[in-house]
């Protein structure tokens, strides 16, 4: 596939460059001006900064309400992860495997976490766990967080099944191994990289979420979104700008990791 | 011959085997299921009857004649609907020569560039939304630099107001519009457009007749998705509309949250949802539900 | 690798259906110990499916299958100790050949330097020793379906089931592989059930062959009966190319078009029938020659030279088409007729075959 443009003249094509340019900083630079604010020596949050300093990385790191929020987003997502994970790789591998063409209304199930407005999440999530006793616990704030990240872990789960060979499980079984074995032995290996890809979709999911923590973490067990977000209603806290950096960091990393993952295999 | 008295005995139990075993695998997705269903079937089912009870809790339609009656209500869906559909406008204006871009672009510098445009999905929306803040407020970075650049000589009010709102809501919706349309135009065969050029087709022309046709259901699919998010957008307008906008989502949370009007909370609540499901629905009447679900995955 | 007798196959009354289309009906099906019997048949004949109902794959909705007299279609695959053979061989792309090999070992609890032993055994009888260190992707197409067939006899079972398992692979390596086959069941005496829709395979490999019809076993027999005695003409038009003539029998002679014949038919048919005539199986006959028993009268449509053989087409008098073959050695070649010209076929009476007229479409 060539590059040549087959629309227009030079100048459109010029124009049309920069454009593109300029819409793809729009979406990059805002995440990434935070980063070299965040070392700023001053109150007030400059570009570039006069004077660097690890004041705000100090503020954060110093504070005891951060850090519990810090551990309780961080402990959410990754038990989110081991929730999300095993159920939505499951409910694929059983849909795919039984081979039921005619059962649609599970995978519409399934995805509707993903296009139900999250704030009626939020506040059903809210009415339930006041009865449950959930309110501001981390189990209920796990369920809840699996509950948004399962369609995604079932559509990379089903995406990864449906382009892996499953004669190969029915080898498997004619050597000797049960379902569970030749699923174990044979199919787990050769897709854990997406299953590893969900994971990190599921640990995001959790970890940036921001409503349904809103209303069913507090307390003690109250997410750093949630903080971030009650903080912010007051004042922009340069603290933020160091807690925000913490937080591109880790999502990059993951990201980046799975990314290292792919390109391993191959 | 005794054969065939085992083909008999053996059908029942065989039809037992196949049932059991369907509705072993069948039960694989049972965790899932029963998850979605005890946190978002049954809490929303009962947002809905909550909706249709009023204060009392006998059966009426009060909170829905509210809803239409107060002009605060009226103003809130009416607002929510600009907004969604000028940010949707906004994402197509601007997502689509980047995807077409892109597109143009050898597949390696594409896909660099398409990490740029993923990145929004793997960074929160509350860091995003900060940097928002940092940026456009009062001595904000865009105000500083416009001024020193003398483009404008007072700072302007771009964050807490209908401004700072769209532009954190294109920011947030554009991945979700360029990612489908530029599946959709690396999908289109070139030599279709080759073949116009040799039928005689100027370069405008091949664009119009051939290119936009073929490239558009990935863009619909995307603007459909921007449109839907946008309606039960909560944060963005939290955040940068500084309290003066308020879309229903806000408006839910603030009833729920300061009001405990779960009655009025709950009515929003079921527009909202059967307005995004009227709106799924007759895109998939339209499109087909595979396509409009495999347009953003992975 | 030598082990027990192999076990006999029974199917009675094997019976599936996929909603009202019938993909087994009531099929019945003896296989002996130790034999290699093929299913051939046209796609969606229901030879893969009735496969996979020995396999355990597919759950039929009736009907019985034992093996050497246990009752097995309720028991599931992985404890039904068989080896199989897929199509497009399934090898594990993340293990290497031995662990493929050693794979079914593993699962049965077998360590260390027995497994060891027994993958370079197999490997051996594939011709593939010291392969064992190989990662598939660098095997060829031909190494592949060696390694799935040493997978699949490693853990020494006493039934092999083969699923079109040299179908992937170009002809020549193909033809080599059929003979491989053969040599691997003589050592290893296995009741082998293979299945394939390609009949020249089918007459090389097999004790006896079982041809499916939509669902129905047509015929089950050894290569060369089948052949020259198939029972409908189904079997004789699946099986090698034929041509048919419709006979009658008159005052107990058989005719064809008012012309008789001597015919080598059983007494007990009567009324119209199919006369078989196979393409190698007529001869064309010189001017000189004296009438042959039966002679069919005809012009050269054309002439089609194939290399080892020549097709020579005849309109035959009486209206119907036939192929005959004819050697490409000079002096064959010399013999033939020039396009357009009459030409006289004989038919031994050893070679005539006469079918039951069932109607069904050529």
């Amino acid at each position: 596939m060539s590059g040549h443009d087959p629309h227009a003249g030079h100048a459109g094509r010029l124009w049309r460059y920069v454009l593109s340019g300029c819409v793809l900083a729009f979406l990059v630079l805002p995440t990434l001006i935070v980063v070299p604010m965040s070392f700023s020596a001053s109150q007030y949050l400059e570009f570039p900064p006069q004077h660097w300093s690890l004041r705000w990385y100090a503020a954060y790191a110093g504070s005891a309400e951060w850090r519990r929020a810090t551990a309780t987003s961080l402990k959410a997502a990754g038990l989110t992860v081991l929730v999300a994970t095993p159920l939505g790789t499951l409910a694929a591998y059983g849909l795919i495997a039984a081979g039921v063409r005619r059962a649609r209304a599970v995978p519409a199930l399934l995805l509707a976490p993903l296009v139900v407005p999250v704030i009626l999440v939020g506040i059903g999530v809210f009415y339930v766990y006041v009865r449950l006793g959930l309110v501001n616990t981390l189990a209920g704030l796990v369920a809840a967080h699996s509950m948004l990240a399962l369609p995604l872990v079932f559509l990379v789960a089903k995406s990864a099944l449906e382009g892996f060979d499953l004669t190969q499980e029915t080898v498997a079984r004619s050597l000797g191994a049960t379902r569970l074995r030749a699923f174990l032995l044979v199919t787990l290996p050769q897709i854990r990289f997406a299953i590893a890809t969900a994971g990190v979709l599921a640990f995001l999911t959790s970890f940036d979420e921001v409503v349904v923590a809103m209303f069913v973490s507090g307390g003690d067990n109250a997410t750093l979104t949630r903080a971030m977000f009650d903080a912010l209603r007051d004042q922009i806290d340069p603290t933020i700008a160091a807690i925000s950096t913490v937080m591109v960091a880790v999502s990059s990393l993951l990201v980046l990791l799975v990314q290292a993952l792919g390109r391993a295999r191959r | 011959m005794s054969g065939r008295a085992a083909a008999a005995a053996n059908r029942a139990a065989l039809l037992r085997d196949a049932r059991r075993e369907r509705m072993r695998l069948f039960g694989l997705g049972t965790p899932a299921l029963l998850l979605v269903i005890v946190l978002m079937v049954i809490p929303v089912g009962w947002l809905f009857w909550l909706s249709a009870l009023a204060d009392d809790g006998s059966l009426s339609a009060v909170n829905y004649l509210r809803l239409v009656a107060l002009p605060s209500y009226r103003r809130i869906l009416l607002a929510t609907f600009e907004i969604s559909a000028a940010a949707t406008v906004l994402c197509v204006a601007l997502g689509y020569p980047l995807a077409y871009t892109l597109s143009l672009l050898p597949e390696r510098l594409a896909n660099l560039c398409l990490l740029g445009v993923l990145m929004p999905f793997w960074t929160s929306i509350l860091v995003r939304t900060y940097a928002w803040l940092v940026l456009l407020q009062r001595h904000g970075l865009v105000n500083e630099w416009g001024m020193r650049l003398g483009l404008w000589q007072r700072p302007l009010e771009l964050v807490h107001d209908v401004t700072g709102t769209l532009i954190g809501l294109v920011h947030i919706m554009l991945p979700f519009l360029v990612l489908p349309a530029y599946g959709s135009m690396r999908a289109v065969d070139r030599e279709c457009l080759r073949a116009a050029a040799s039928l005689g087709a100027a370069p405008m022309q091949a664009f119009w007749r051939v290119f936009l046709p073929l490239s558009l259901p990935g863009v619909l699919a995307g603007a459909l998705m921007v449109f839907i998010l946008c309606l039960g957008s909560f944060v963005t307008p939290a955040m940068l509309g500084g309290g003066k906008v308020i879309m229903v989502a806000n408006a839910i949370a603030t009833d729920v949250q300061i009001f405990y009007n779960w009655g009025a909370a709950s009515a929003l609540g079921a527009v909202l949802l059967v307005l995004t499901g009227a709106i799924l629905w007759a895109a998939a009447r339209l499109a087909g539900s595979e396509r409009l679900f495999g347009g953003h995955g992975g | 690798m030598a082990a027990d007798a192999a076990p006999p196959i029974a199917v009675r009354g094997i019976g599936k259906r996929y909603g009202s289309v019938v993909a087994l009906d009531d099929v019945d099906l003896d296989i002996r110990g130790g034999e290699f019997v093929t299913l051939l048949g046209p796609s969606g004949s229901g030879k893969t499916t009735l496969l996979m109902v020995i396999a355990g794959f597919i759950r039929p909705g009736h009907g019985s299958l034992t093996f050497g007299g246990a009752e097995m279609v309720r028991v599931p695959p992985h404890r039904r100790n068989l080896g199989m053979v897929f199509q497009n061989h399934a090898l594990f792309p993340h293990m290497d050949v031995a662990g493929n090999v050693g794979f079914p070992l593993r699962l049965r609890g077998v360590k260390g330097r027995e497994a060891a032993a027994r993958i370079a055994q197999a490997l051996d009888l594939v011709r593939l020793g010291g392969f064992g260190a190989r990662r598939i992707g660098e095997l060829s197409g031909g190494q592949r379906q060696r390694v799935a067939i040493a997978r699949a006899i490693v853990f020494a079972p006493r039934i092999l089931l083969m699923d079109e398992p040299l179908s992937a692979l170009d002809k020549q390596l193909r033809e080599q592989m059929q003979i491989e086959l053969r040599r691997l069941h003589g050592m290893l005496g296995m009741t082998t059930v293979c299945v394939t829709h390609d009949q020249r395979e089918a007459l090389t490999m097999s004790d006896r062959i079982a041809v499916i019809e939509r669902g129905r076993i047509a015929q089950v027999d050894p290569p060369q009966r089948l052949y020259e005695h198939p029972a409908t003409r189904f079997v004789a038009s699946f099986i090698g190319e034929s041509a048919f003539l419709r006979v009658t029998k008159q005052d107990g002679f058989w005719s064809l078009a008012g012309r008789r014949l001597h015919l080598a038919a059983p007494a007990d048919l009567s009324g119209p029938c199919l006369l078989m005539l196979r393409p190698e199986r007529l001869r064309i006959l010189a001017a000189s020659d004296a009438a042959e028993v039966n002679v069919l009268e005809g012009i050269v449509e054309d002439v089609v030279y194939q290399g080892e053989s020549v097709l020579v087409q005849v309109a035959l008098a009486e209206g119907s088409r036939v192929g005959v073959r004819a050697g490409s050695a000079s002096g064959a070649m010399a013999a033939i007729p020039p396009r357009g010209a009459p030409v006289r076929l004989a038919l031994d009476r050893a070679d005539t075959v006469l079918l039951a007229d069932d109607g069904g479409a050529s």
